[in-house]
């Protein structure tokens, strides 16, 4: 029999701030359901009060007819909701064998009984992953998981939620780290849990595989389901509930820019050891979007010279200088504060300009702060607030504003699309273009189509370290792009 | 059912005022509880000059402490400051006593002295990358031990038998214990470089470029480092700084003790660590600050004199300085809602 979990008026506050307020959903068994919602919509707050995180929410989860109390994580987990989470780190247990991590629920539940070495769990771990389908032999299963790349971790959490066959699978942005091949991998998997008729609370924002891969879409915003529809989905419908009706016009209508002025001419760059060394120039005036740099190393070699003298970054107060500017990949460890304001965390690496000799300017400061907030829209209380209380989508818009601010030569963006919701993206988005018609260079890395073809001007497709194709995306399409893409993988 | 919402939402916010401002104020409020019940219960307490002395005999602590907040405000910790004070009184004994130099003099390579030391401190940290409590925590033992090298593990005082058998040419001068005995009015002078020193760090950290970036540093070197701030250079100076503070601290406590005792310092690494973390907690700020460690330091004060005078015996103000600190940190880290940041990562 297939079960059904079902939540009734869940509603959830943190202090004065409501965050869920009455959320109403099956899930079934069997089907595939996918979580849509921009950030700050309220996924991660219902995730974790069906993971047993939060106990003191309101309403009712209902399993199988049955009212339960979901009282801590360990409860979850038996009444059979498995979550994989978001960040990896937390699901593996570094130090241990990929075997011992897959039964590590088990091992501490002390269901192993005292286990000794890892020969004695090893034919059990082969069964599991065996039942999995997953073809992992026995060397692998003694690796320290620590070794493993990012897809074979996301891999293993998804294993060992599946190692007691759970009603109720939850998956958080599983696909966030994984490129198109592994996607491909893991969705097979999902399929064919759900064929065995584990229910599956799907949450991502990526349109196309949520497309893919579910049977029902439910849209939360501000802490209420907006709607529900079955396959085929009506997206526009969809994202209007997402965003609010008024947020959804002209995101991907581009008008395509060339600039002709080079601002930075790489010569040789060695991007893989085995890689062929190639040369590139970005210009002033348009935006170059590179995708395809996902699991790409650090190591490279290259000489690298802006308008005719040489650029050798040994620090990034060197680039800093040279008008070269960049946003990471990772907002939170890369450029943010804990309990930073807007204003200190926008000021930093303006500081000399904002303060009168070693005394800082705050007025000066708070100003500039101000006109970040209005010019992207950031949805904030004012130059005061702590960037960790914005949603995610605003944290990013902050993080990009203190940069676009200070006016760069040279703009790079890596992944600034990454767990952003759509609304932030089209902000980010018009933002970098129109620092680029007035004359910056603009870099966009990126792993995701349509981010690409929703920002770029200039497509540069790497393929193992080596532009496969350099285009204007006038001269070429959404196919030739994911084709040259897929054609190794 | 919107009645209900809204009925829940009211609670809520009441009890999150209630606890945002027992962070904010319960501190100061223990310490006026503590102050006015000793003063309304003891008459002595509340005796100007007792209030004086008390500030006096805090003095070192609280300055010693605020070399700890640098450190902690570049997310590390310097345990090597006790030793540092105690190298202090070492030091400017032997310049005075056995070497004849003058006061003035003696000061000077006193404060070079503590400058070196948290040189060393931060190469060890900052580049030899060994985590703050260990590199200081090595160089805490290095410190206490290689001062007895030179005076044979042995105090200086005036008077005494060198190893060639003279005796030692030089005395603590007239000017240098002057540092704290000299009142200027009826504040005695430590204080007033107490003060003075906690204006300067305040300003230091708050107001100047210098500060914001000293925060940044500690809140996340590696978006401090992405934002283009040479972070090292940043905590080299912390660690400079706690070593100019504790020798400060040291300079006082020699000018007060007037001989070359080896023992001195030694218990001051765990009041000024503890003065620095009870700053934490002042205000709510959740890190650690100027004015917070000299309230700490004053509180901590006001318990012990307030005890004394009561007629607890010595080993109970031990106790009470660890309630201080526990009542502190269940502010910082149970209480507030801001997650307090200011232990480093080992």
């Amino acid at each position: 029999m297939e079960s059904t979990v079902e939540m009734r008026h869940i509603t959830m506050a943190f202090g004065a701030n409501l965050v869920l307020r009455g959320v109403d959903l099956n899930i079934r068994g069997g089907e595939v359901t996918a979580l849509l919602g921009a950030n700050g919509a309220g996924k991660s707050t219902l995730i974790k009060v069906l993971s047993g995180l939060y106990p003191n929410h309101g309403g009712e989860v209902v399993i199988d007819g049955k009212q339960v109390e979901l009282e801590t994580p360990a409860v979850a987990k038996k009444l059979g909701i498995q979550t994989v989470h978001q960040r990896i780190n937390e699901g593996i247990v570094p130090g241990l064998s990929v075997a011992e991590n897959l039964l590590f629920e088990k091992i501490a539940q002390n269901e192993m009984g005292r286990v000794g070495s890892i020969s004695k769990i090893m034919p059990q771990a082969m069964a599991v992953a065996a039942s999995l389908s997953l073809n992992w032999d026995e060397k692998f299963m003694r690796k320290d998981v620590y070794e493993l790349g990012i897809a074979d971790q996301q891999l293993l959490i998804l294993a060992r939620a599946l190692v007691e066959k759970p009603k109720l699978l939850i998956l958080d942005e599983p696909t966030s780290a994984l490129s198109a091949s592994e996607v491909e991998h893991l969705m097979e998997v999902i399929r064919s849990m759900r064929d065995s008729g584990v229910g599956i609370l799907y949450v991502s924002h990526r349109l196309s595989e949520i497309d893919a891969i579910a049977d029902n879409l439910v849209v939360l915003r501000d802490g209420v389901i907006r709607g529900e529809q079955a396959q085929p989905f009506d997206w526009t419908n969809a994202l209007g509930q997402m965003l609010g009706e008024d947020a959804l016009k002209d995101l991907e209508s581009i008008t395509e820019q060339r600039g002709s002025q080079t601002f930075l001419e790489i010569v040789n760059l060695r991007l893989f050891q085995r890689s062929r060394p190639f040369s590139l120039s970005i210009r002033r005036g348009e935006v170059t979007g590179v995708i395809g740099l996902l699991g790409s190393g650090k190591r490279k070699t290259g000489v690298m010279a802006i308008e005719g003298r040489t650029f050798d970054p040994k620090h990034p107060s060197d680039a800093i200088r040279d008008g070269v500017f960049m946003v990471p990949e990772d907002r939170v460890s890369s450029s943010m504060f804990p309990q930073w304001s807007i204003a200190s965390t926008t000021s930093l690496p303006f500081l000399a300009q904002l303060s009168r000799g070693f005394v800082l300017g705050f007025s000066a400061e708070k100003n500039r702060a101000s006109e970040i907030i209005e010019g992207l829209q950031v949805v904030a209380t004012g130059p005061d607030q702590e960037v960790d209380a914005l949603s995610g989508g605003n944290q990013q818009k902050v993080v990009v504003g203190r940069w676009l601010k200070g006016l760069p030569q040279m703009m790079i963006l890596d992944e600034p699309f990454r767990g952003v919701d759509i609304g932030a993206r089209r902000t980010i988005s018009l933002e970098s273009r129109s620092l680029a018609e007035s004359g910056s260079a603009v870099l966009v890395l990126t792993s995701e189509v349509d981010e690409l073809l929703g920002v770029a001007d200039r497509v540069i497709v790497l393929v193992d370290g080596e532009p496969k194709l350099d285009s204007y995306i006038t001269e070429t399409s959404r196919e030739e792009i994911v084709g040259i893409m897929s054609e190794v993988a | 059912m919107s009645d209900r919402v809204a009925q829940m939402e009211k609670r809520a916010e009441i009890k999150n005022r209630i606890q945002d401002g027992l962070v904010k104020y319960g501190f100061i409020a223990v310490t006026i509880g503590l102050f006015s019940w000793f003063a309304l219960t003891e008459e002595t307490f509340r005796q100007p000059s007792t209030l004086f002395s008390m500030l006096k005999f805090t003095s070192v602590v609280a300055i010693v402490g605020l070399g700890v907040t640098f450190t902690m405000v570049v997310g590390g910790l310097d345990l090597s400051v006790g030793s540092v004070a105690g190298l202090a009184v070492t030091v400017s004994a032997m310049m005075m006593v056995i070497y004849n130099l003058t006061g003035f003099f003696s000061g000077v390579m006193v404060l070079v002295a503590g400058a070196v030391v948290g040189a060393v401190n931060a190469f060890l940290i900052v580049w030899l990358k060994i985590p703050d409590l260990l590199a200081t925590l090595g160089m805490m033992f290095i410190v206490m031990g290689l001062k007895l090298l030179p005076v044979d593990g042995q105090s200086v005082s005036s008077k005494m038998i060198l190893r060639d058998g003279s005796v030692a040419p030089g005395k603590f001068t007239e000017g240098f214990r002057a540092i704290d005995r000299a009142m200027v009015g009826p504040i005695p002078l430590p204080v007033i470089i107490w003060l003075v020193l906690t204006i300067l760090a305040w300003f230091l950290l708050t107001r100047t470029r210098y500060g914001r970036v000293m925060y940044a540093v500690g809140a996340n070197p590696e978006a401090a480092k992405l934002s283009g701030i040479k972070v090292e250079w940043y905590r080299f100076s912390a660690y400079v700084i706690s070593g100019l503070f504790a020798a400060t601290g040291g300079l006082i406590l020699s000018s007060r003790i007037g001989q070359g005792d080896i023992s001195a310092g030694n218990s001051l690494l765990l009041d000024a660590v503890a003065v620095a973390l009870v700053g934490t907690s002042v205000l709510g700020i959740g890190k650690p600050n100027a004015w917070g460690t000299a309230l700490g330091a004053l509180l901590i004060g006001i318990v012990i004199t307030g005890l004394t005078i009561k007629g607890f015996p010595y080993y109970a103000q031990d106790v009470s300085k660890g309630l201080v600190l526990v009542l502190a940190l269940i502010f910082s880290f149970t209480l507030s809602r801001k997650k307090a940041r200011f232990v480093p990562a080992t």
